[in-house]
């Protein structure tokens, strides 16, 4: 059974980690991005008047989310293409 | 505007025929694997995607068949040795042979950049590359666009002081009132954005129309410029660097002095590292959410896009006829939400120096 784990570690695990890491990094982003879509909603949903406003801000802060979220990205690439050996 | 939109969807229609066409006589014989050519045996998807968003030292155009036709760029090196080359990239014939000492490295750690040979073909060291290679171009090409179009729109406005507006003014001039109204003053206040305006007027021009010239896939338009870390590394600098040069007392006496709780600066200074960290940390992650942004979209386009080789490999040409149109509608709703985010991020990139311009010189309260 050892034997079985260490050819595992042996094959990919860094491509392993690195995609997980992308998955997890796209679900934060999402989860985010989603909470930021709703509140937007209702509050534009209380005071249509001030949704010029809401609009922009809202679209500020998913862009400083989505950075983030790129971040990890590009770890995880720079791990695929840098990591084993 | 009907005129207009009922042009724009005839070439598209056209360029999605094209493209259908294309993928269909596309013939599976390239599996064979028996051609020493340019083409690789099949088709190597990582290979064609990477090679399409990265840098080059020649500008391709097209590939009919065998032959590629693609423009040929100055290479300019500087070697310890033998002092300043100036040539044309083609002179490399694609990476197959060394000229004057200098070759392509194909493998190794130096893959894909221009080394040192001799005779042998044994690498013997690394000449200093100032190459005009297709990021540069693309960046040049842009410029040169940029400084004409905003000449024009200053003589025009000059022109026309206290009458109504003309021409390409109409359409830069509301950016540019945008850009003070909406992003200098809030971030810096009406006492100080003056001084930040032309810079930020700059950055926000440069990266707009960088990002969507990265679009086009046209020749001269079409180079990846803002989806290249070295040119959104520059970018983030000289944001880094005004903001540091410009920074009053008050902004430095936050970073080391903050006003938090003593036991966070005494004895280990917490809160000065963390800010001092923080200094480096908001131009890098300006640098990183540009460049990537613009380097997944690309990247996405380019995926979709051989997707239609990838099927027609492994299903013979119906498989590549098949997936044509749904490559091709992912591919236009993607360059239609690049268009988007080229602004978004160009916007994110000029609000976020602003605020980092506007804290560096914020007075005392």
């Amino acid at each position: 059974m050892t034997t079985l784990f260490v050819l595992l570690a042996e094959v990919a695990l860094a491509s392993f980690g690195a995609a997980i890491g992308a998955g997890m990094a796209t679900i934060g982003a999402a989860m985010g991005i989603g909470r930021i879509g709703q509140s937007a909603m209702e509050a534009i949903a209380r005071q249509p008047e001030s949704s010029g406003d809401i609009r922009s801000t809202m679209i500020i802060s998913a862009a400083l989310i989505e950075g983030v979220a790129f971040f990890a990205v590009i770890t995880c690439i720079l791990v695929i293409f840098l990591g084993e050996n | 505007m009907n005129q207009a939109g009922k042009l724009l969807f005839l070439c598209l229609f056209l360029i999605f025929c094209g493209m259908v066409l294309h993928a269909a006589t596309q013939s599976p014989e390239n599996v064979t694997g028996t051609e020493t050519g340019h083409e690789a045996a099949s088709f190597d998807a990582g290979k064609y995607v990477v090679e399409h968003v990265s840098d080059a030292h020649e500008w391709h155009i097209v590939t009919f068949g065998k032959t590629h036709v693609s423009i040929p760029l100055p290479i300019l090196l500087y070697s310890k040795t033998s002092g300043l080359h100036l040539f044309l990239s083609s002179r490399f014939q694609h990476g197959h042979s060394a000229y004057k000492g200098f070759a392509i490295a194909t493998e190794g750690q130096e893959e894909g950049k221009i080394v040192e040979v001799n005779d042998a073909g044994e690498i013997i060291g690394k000449p200093f590359d100032l190459s005009i290679t297709k990021t540069v171009a693309g960046a040049l090409i842009s410029a040169v666009i940029l400084v004409l179009i905003l000449l024009a729109v200053a003589r025009s406005a000059v022109k026309s002081r206290g009458k109504a507006p003309s021409g390409l003014q109409n359409l830069i001039e509301p950016v540019i009132l945008f850009v003070r109204d909406e992003i200098a003053i809030p971030a810096i206040g009406k006492k100080n954005h003056e001084r930040f305006l032309p810079i930020l007027l700059s950055l926000f021009f440069i990266i707009l129309i960088n990002n969507l010239f990265g679009l086009i896939p046209v020749f001269p338009l079409g180079a990846n410029v803002t989806g290249n870390i070295s040119v959104t590394l520059v970018l983030a600098l000289i944001t880094f660097f005004i903001t540091t040069f410009s920074g009053n007392k008050h902004y430095w006496k936050e970073i080391f002095n903050p006003d938090v709780p003593w036991w966070m600066k005494f004895p280990v200074p917490l809160m000065p590292f963390v800010e001092f960290f923080g200094m480096f940390t908001k131009p890098f992650v300006l640098m990183v959410r540009l460049f990537a942004n613009m380097m997944a979209g690309h990247l996405i386009i380019t995926v979709f896009v051989s997707l239609i080789f990838i099927f027609g490999n492994l299903f013979g040409s119906a498989g590549g006829l098949l997936i044509s149109p749904v490559s091709v509608l992912f591919s236009v709703f993607i360059m239609i939400l690049d268009i988007l985010v080229s602004f978004i991020q160009a916007y994110v990139f000029t609000l976020l120096s602003a605020l980092y311009f506007g804290m560096a010189t914020v007075e005392h309260h």
